[in-house]
């Protein structure tokens, strides 16, 4: 059995996963976080979206073993303790959400569309950016507002505890 | 998901070696295509032959009057380089087009050429800008390297490392995108190249992408939408399925094409 060890929302974790283990069974079933979905399993839904490396990806699309010496941030840890991450306000503000299962995966695409995109982010930006996050109850009027408002909100800078982010 | 044997590369030599001990082994680049196939048992390799510490396979370059990206390079990266922006900006704007940005993160130009899907996007490009696929025994160009349907020209236990694309004196890529997949219903790529213009066709074909001679020549005379009025490809021999039928297709390289060439300029 492979062994994975990889630093996920600044903690260092150590184990052994079987060869097929995805990175988010890994994720909610071994690390027991399970604030990053599993909405389709088929790399459609973003719903697993979280950053490797800095990077947004499909946590359902890679293997543990994959993220071997990794820095990985869930939704767990984008929030500074009990403050919340500007993203995580906004989207609560704009109610950005309907039955909040695509939550996480449509904030650490955010955070992540942030990141490269700047913080003026316009309309037809966003929707483009969210092509691979995918909202059932089609709640995504309010999901655009609160990516907007807090890509804006994060330029006071994000308070995190992983300097890559 | 079948159960497999995974191993790092940490060289091409060892990931070669490897290809040719293993019986039903796959390499593995950006995973993109690759998981969602074991995860249906639509694959089941034995072995699986991890790239991804390999160094030194994802430098994007200009060469002479080429552009030469690494095989494991991720679509994000062509995407936003500035160099490919500046000398090939439909490539560019075609790595931007792929799936979503959490696909393009992972996937690579090598894994999408080598699976050869036929509606992937890059493989349009590469027949479309006369590009050269470098492997670790030859170099192998588009025309001979497409195959058909998930087939190509390389042997079992050979390895892009590269793609080397000639720099085009013009170029436009058109897709038109099922909206569910993300991959091209149709896609097509035009480019004006100093000695000839080709036109390249993905999504449309039954054994995969194909260039469309009668839209080449013609614009070979005139390089401007009017010069494909009128004209059309048959629908037999295209794809035809639940998203569109063969004809439709047809009548989508036509529009594409014209799209296309008057992006192009």
């Amino acid at each position: 059995m492979p062994s994975v060890s990889m630093t996920v929302n600044g903690n260092a974790v150590k184990g052994d996963a079987d060869a097929r283990t995805l990175l988010v069974q890994y994720l909610r079933e071994t690390l027991r976080l399970t604030g990053t979905h599993v909405g389709c399993d088929t790399s459609q839904c973003g719903a697993c979206v979280v950053h490797v490396n800095g990077k947004a990806v499909k946590s359902c699309t890679m293997f543990a073993w994959q993220a071997e010496g990794a820095d990985v941030l869930t939704i767990e840890g984008l929030a500074n303790g009990a403050t919340l991450h500007p993203m995580q306000e906004a989207f609560r503000d704009n109610h950005g959400l309907q039955c909040g299962f695509c939550t996480p995966g449509m904030i650490m695409t955010a955070v992540d569309m942030v990141h490269r995109l700047g913080h003026e982010l316009d309309e037809r930006t966003i929707r483009e950016e969210l092509e691979g996050n995918i909202c059932r109850c089609t709640g995504y009027h309010n999901i655009v507002k609160s990516i907007a408002a807090g890509a804006k909100a994060m330029k006071g800078g994000a308070p995190s505890h992983q300097a890559a982010e | 998901m079948y159960n497999f044997t995974y191993h790092r590369a940490s060289g091409l030599r060892q990931a070669t070696n490897m290809l040719g001990k293993f019986e039903e082994a796959k390499l593995l680049a950006g995973g993109q295509t690759l998981l969602p196939t074991m995860k249906q048992r639509l694959a089941s390799p034995s072995d699986i032959i991890d790239l991804n510490k390999i160094d030194g396979m994802s430098a994007i370059e200009v060469k002479g009057r080429n552009l030469v990206i690494g095989a494991m390079t991720r679509h994000a990266d062509v995407a936003s380089s500035p160099m490919v922006q500046q000398a090939i900006p439909a490539l560019a704007a075609l790595a931007h087009m792929i799936g979503d940005p959490a696909v393009r993160h992972r996937g690579t130009i090598g894994g999408s050429i080598a699976n050869n899907d036929p509606n992937a996007d890059y493989p349009a490009a590469c027949l479309g800008l006369a590009a050269t696929i470098v492997t670790t025994k030859r170099k192998i160009v588009a025309d001979e390297f497409f195959r058909g349907l998930f087939e190509t020209a390389l042997a079992s236990d050979e390895i892009i490392t590269k793609v080397s694309f000639p720099v085009p004196k013009k170029a436009a890529y058109q897709k038109f995108r099922n909206p569910a997949s993300r991959f091209a219903l149709v896609g097509v790529f035009v480019a004006k190249r100093p000695s000839e213009v080709r036109v390249a066709v993905t999504g449309a074909g039954a054994s995969g992408v194909f260039r469309v001679p009668e839209f080449e020549a013609a614009l070979k005379k005139r390089f401007s939408p009017k010069s494909l009025e009128g004209l059309t490809i048959p629908a037999d021999g295209l794809a035809g399925d639940i998203h569109g039928s063969a004809e439709y297709r047809a009548h989508l390289v036509g529009v594409l094409a014209r799209r296309a060439v008057a992006d192009a300029g």
